[in-house]
């Protein structure tokens, strides 16, 4: 008999063990891939056809805004997904949390990477230079450097479950300095048009370009979440491997 | 307080028997601001406007090399363990070592100041303000630097994981420290604001090591 059919499936348990979750989870990737490959398809149809080729104030590079501000969102999103899963494994030692943080660090270190490149891309013609010490542009690449210090640490560990505890209390300390970092950056030097999408008084662009924006906003988050969900299923799997094999060589050295 | 104090004097004897680390950190540090010249020539015009910037430069690169002696000695011969399972709280243990190791590698770097203010043809009141900026900047460079040392004291392979993990989370008081003794021509602020933000990041930092720090101390070890 085998240690998962005693598991009690409510939810907890069900989020909780690693061998639930990879079994629940298995319906849910296709249908996934298929939402988002759909959004993906609207999105790319209304930014091509629906928005206006150019915009008064940025000019015919507005189209690079619709692959740059989603990844951009993405880089702050991630880190917060990996926050939210550094809190759950310190705290309730939940074994998900650790493979969802660990999942996600190379997903966040891509997506800031791509809002850097898209970004400098955009500033080429804009402002004339593809890079300059910008407030927003700064605290974007020290944001990339965190996530590849993570990366680094995770692969730094033989024993990965002692990492994640670690990896966690890193993932916290940097979820607090994350803000100061921007402010001082942003008090530094600052060029960056400021916030348009999220203000008061509504957002500071006509429909037809916020609304394409927001469809391929949406379009790259669930990118995201499925692309973490697989990567989250591949770690559950290289772990069992990982234990598998330690249990084969433990016995032939019995053998032996 | 008695053992809080104990922890500190432990350390600071531990440093005066071999005295040699001290004083290579403080080499190391005025070697960085020797070797800047020779790479942007010798006018003394160019030195003295980017005087404070490599003294900081110099400061934050010799602490990121003294890191490693934080906690791993105390790892290797096993004084860790005690200490977690000693009577006084392990975050106050490491609130202990983290004073006992800005005296060791923060003072001796302000006190080496005056050496490359004159190398850098610094003027008096720069000298001042770099003395200033250090003083209020180092304890949070210290601090960050025990929360890199205290998660990778456990891998022996962890030497260059640490000053990779926190120079990031660092930049907010190099840019403090600098302004503090001149601010940038777009920052909006005087030197005096600079200041303050720097003294409240140390800090703020300083609260949150000593637990963060005996966290993973803690996490590390089990």
């Amino acid at each position: 008999m085998s240690i998962d059919s005693t598991v009690k499936g409510n939810w907890f348990s069900r989020i909780a063990h690693p061998g639930q979750f990879a079994s629940w989870t298995r319906p849910v990737v296709l249908p996934m891939a298929i939402v988002t490959a759909l959004l993906f398809a609207i999105a790319f149809w209304m930014a091509f056809f629906v928005s206006p080729a150019a915009s008064e104030n940025v000019g015919t590079t507005l189209r690079i805004l619709y692959i740059h501000v989603p990844n951009a969102w993405l880089s702050q999103f991630v880190y917060a997904v990996m926050a939210a899963s550094a809190l759950g494994t310190l705290v309730w030692r939940h074994p998900m949390a650790d493979v969802s943080m660990k999942a996600a660090a190379p997903l966040g270190a891509t997506f800031t990477a791509l809002a850097l490149f898209t970004g400098s891309l955009w500033g080429r013609p804009t402002w004339g230079t593809y890079w300059e010490w910008d407030g927003r542009m700064t605290s974007t690449l020290v944001l990339l450097f965190i996530y590849l210090g993570i990366v680094a640490l995770w692969r730094a560990f033989d024993d990965q479950l002692r990492a994640a505890r670690i990896v966690a209390i890193f993932t916290l300390v940097g979820a607090l300095n994350i803000p100061i970092v921007k402010f001082s950056v942003d008090w530094w030097s600052s060029l960056h048009q400021p916030t348009s999408v999220l203000r008061p008084d509504g957002p500071r662009m006509p429909a037809n370009i916020l609304t394409p924006l927001l469809v391929m906003t949406l379009a790259f988050t669930t990118l995201f979440l499925l692309l973490h969900l697989v990567r989250m299923r591949t770690e559950i799997r290289r772990r069992r491997l990982y234990t598998l094999e330690r249990n084969r060589a433990a016995a032939l050295e019995q053998r032996a | 307080m008695t053992a809080f104090l104990a922890v500190i004097g432990r350390d600071l004897r531990l440093a005066a028997k071999n005295e040699g680390e001290v004083l290579t950190l403080v080499l190391f540090f005025v070697s960085v601001g020797v070797i800047v010249p020779f790479a942007i020539g010798p006018d003394s015009e160019t030195l003295r406007r980017l005087a404070p910037a490599i003294v900081w430069i110099a400061a934050f690169l010799s602490m990121l090399l003294g890191l490693d002696r934080l906690f791993r000695p105390d790892f290797e011969d096993g004084t860790l363990t005690l200490f977690r399972h000693a009577r006084l709280p392990l975050p106050a243990i490491v609130g202990g070592k983290l004073i006992a190791h800005w005296l060791l590698t923060a003072l001796p770097l302000v006190l080496a100041t005056p050496i490359l203010a004159l190398l850098l043809s610094a003027d008096l009141e720069t000298f001042w303000r770099v003395v200033l900026s250090l003083l209020l900047g180092t304890p949070g460079l210290a601090a960050l630097g025990a929360i890199g040392a205290g998660i990778t004291v456990t891998l022996r392979r962890g030497g260059l994981i640490a000053p990779v993990l926190i120079t990031p989370l660092a930049i907010p008081i190099l840019i403090f420290g600098v302004a503090t003794i001149a601010p940038p021509a777009g920052a909006a602020g005087s030197a005096s604001a600079a200041g303050l933000f720097l003294a409240a990041i140390s800090l703020l930092l300083c609260a949150i090591t000593p637990f963060a720090c005996a966290l993973a101390i803690t996490a590390g070890e089990d």
